[in-house]
């Protein structure tokens, strides 16, 4: 088991690399000159030598990236073209929306999706099941944004229950805080429910086809006993590993949700860099993001050991 | 009368896979919608004209008309061929260059570590970001945010091909071929290609539903299509502001949006069962 663990981390440190070299080479390998692009149709030649300067595009390419390699893993991700403060400070100042934001998505989408997929299995071929189903497809379909403004024109605009947009700290008062994340959270979590919970429902339909399960039902253990106790956990790793994966979508997703609530968020100042094309900051955004992903997917392959003891690396 | 022998057998493969036709046949009407544009009551989808801005949907303005005062209705209609023109061309070159570098994977080990490395890490940026981080640093036009797309989606044709590769190489009709000494471009076509291809065209339509989102989602933050072209999400993006006195703006591109994203699936999960009626009944 230890071999194992050491084996995973090392290759989610190749992954890591080969991202940072990834982010790296996209300015290298776009055609045309970054630097004028970077610096849009208006930029003089003296702004477009300063970002060239400032990117380090006349150094070898080696020498670049070395450099460029060696501040990434002392945790300096650059300094912003626009605003000329370091990335990690910028990041550093818009975490705390994402963070609530993705959390309570996370939250709440397993604890919606999780029990829907266990009901759908139970009552397979009901009309439970196919509403369940149903819904799973139309969940994949809706783009986030598409619904978050269906959303706020129910029940902000016409219902006037919860907020149109903005976004409060938790430190300004838990209540004012959760209001605000109830439909962006709402909006982000759907596609995600969808996904957890046709897995869900997939994997519970396998394992509610064992004989452990049927001797468990046999000897009188109430039907939702079988479900939790027995079934469940035996169906755990395909749906913790759905989870995982889906986090990319959520990252995706939560850029727009962010932009549609104007929640201030690393979201937002993803798409402000993208208009003032602030490419150190995607650069960065792009890393976190990413880094995020892998280390949570770690995390989910080192859990397998927890649901299935029986897995021996 | 007796009815037709095509009607009937289209009544046939209807009531064995209702929500597959219907699928295909919504996405179809959008494409004759999208290609029969111009004969379709619409106006030039460009035509500004300043008196007649934001008026709700009327007898005049079937959508209603942009701060612009541009008639939305064409607008939506010219803007279902951006987004079908981008699905089709993603599921297409991503399918076929998931083809090639699978095939290759799978058939010449040493490359395949090298190959797969390279994907698990494409695969770890989730794909809207690398389309950004892409999208930001070409200029915007349809073929750059195709490119875009498409490296985000590849990866995960690869993998798929690989793991079938994998699978067949060990078959035994495909281990008694290369028993026999059949050259590789012979075992691809004969053997490989035809068990490939269903499955990889069930993917390629869930590529397209998810292009088209893709599209929608980096046109609406600014990094898209340019904002000339009147794709769904450049119609959405611009009415961001005005969402509360014109949701109108914002519902009608994206309910024809979600309802062709949602003919895409339908179909694709139709293929998929008809294809595999042992993973039907599991998903």
């Amino acid at each position: 088991m230890f071999a194992y663990v050491v084996r995973r981390l090392f290759a989610t440190i190749v992954v890591m690399a080969v991202v940072a070299l990834v982010v790296f080479l996209l300015l290298y390998l776009t055609p045309g000159d970054p630097a004028a692009i970077l610096a849009g149709d208006a930029a003089t030649s003296d702004d477009i030598r300063r970002i060239r300067e400032k990117l380090g595009l006349d150094e070898p390419f080696l020498v670049r990236f070395g450099g460029w390699l060696w501040r990434l893993l002392h945790g300096d991700l650059g300094i912003s073209i626009f605003t000329n403060l370091p990335v990690t400070h910028l990041i550093a100042q818009r975490i705390e929306p994402t963070l609530s934001l993705t959390l309570c998505t996370l939250l709440i989408s397993v604890l919606v999706a999780v029990p829907l997929g266990v009901v759908a299995a139970a009552r397979a071929g009901t009309w439970i099941d196919r509403a369940v189903m149903g819904f799973s497809v139309l969940g994949f379909s809706l783009p986030v944004f598409v619904l978050a403004y269906i959303l706020i024109l129910t029940f902000s605009i016409g219902l006037d229950w919860l907020p149109v947009q903005g976004y409060r700290p938790i430190r300004d008062g838990v209540w004012e805080w959760a209001r605000h994340l109830v439909l962006p959270s709402t909006a982000l979590g759907t596609v995600y429910i969808a996904l957890i919970a046709r897995i869900t429902r997939a994997s519970m339909l396998d394992v509610l086809s064992q004989d452990y399960v049927r001797t468990a039902q046999a000897k009188g253990l109430a039907p939702h006993a079988v479900l939790t106790g027995h079934a469940l956990k035996n169906a755990a790793v395909p749906i913790v590993t759905v989870i995982g994966i889906g986090i990319g979508l959520l990252i995706g997703g939560a850029i727009v949700t962010e932009t549609v609530f104007a929640i201030p968020g690393i979201g937002r100042l993803t798409v402000d860099s993208i208009l003032r094309r602030d490419y150190p900051i995607i650069q960065g955004v792009v890393l976190l993001f990413s880094a995020s992903y892998v280390l949570i997917n770690l995390a989910v392959d080192l859990s397998y050991m927890f649901f299935d003891p029986r897995i021996r690396y | 009368m007796a009815a037709s022998p095509t009607w009937q057998r289209f009544r046939d493969a209807f009531r064995r896979h209702p929500t597959a036709i219907a699928g295909g046949v919504i996405l179809l009407v959008m494409l004759v919608a999208a290609l029969a544009a111009p004969w379709l009551g619409t106006v030039d989808p460009q035509a500004v004209a300043p008196v007649k801005r934001l008026k709700q949907p009327s007898a005049d303005f079937w959508f209603g008309s942009d701060m612009m005062g541009r008639d939305v209705y064409s607008r939506v209609l010219y803007g279902a061929r951006v987004s079908l023109a981008i699905g089709i061309a993603v599921a297409a070159l991503s399918t076929f260059l998931g083809l090639v570098i699978g095939l290759v994977t799978g058939f010449i080990r040493w490359l395949d570590a090298i190959v797969m490395r390279i994907m698990d890490g494409l695969m770890s940026i989730p794909p809207v970001l690398l389309a950004i981080a892409l999208m930001a640093l070409t200029k915007a036009s349809m073929e750059n945010v195709i490119v875009a797309i498409t490296l985000a989606e590849v990866p995960r044709v690869v993998r798929l091909v690989r793991s079938l590769v994998l699978t067949l190489r060990e078959e035994p009709y495909v281990a008694a071929a290369v028993a026999a000494g059949t050259r590789l471009p012979l075992i691809l076509t004969r053997h490989i290609l035809p068990n490939i291809a269903a499955p990889l065209l069930v993917q390629a339509t869930y590529v397209c539903a998810s292009a088209m989102i893709t599209e929608a989602i980096l046109s609406f933050i600014g990094a898209g299509t340019p904002p000339n072209i009147p794709s769904w999400g450049n119609i959405m993006a611009e009415a961001r502001s005005l969402f509360q006195i014109a949701g109108y703006l914002i519902l009608f591109p994206g309910i024809c949006l979600s309802v062709t994203v949602l003919a895409v699936n339908l179909l694709g999960d139709g293929m998929r069962d008809a294809l595999d009626p042992r993973l039907a009944r599991r998903m």
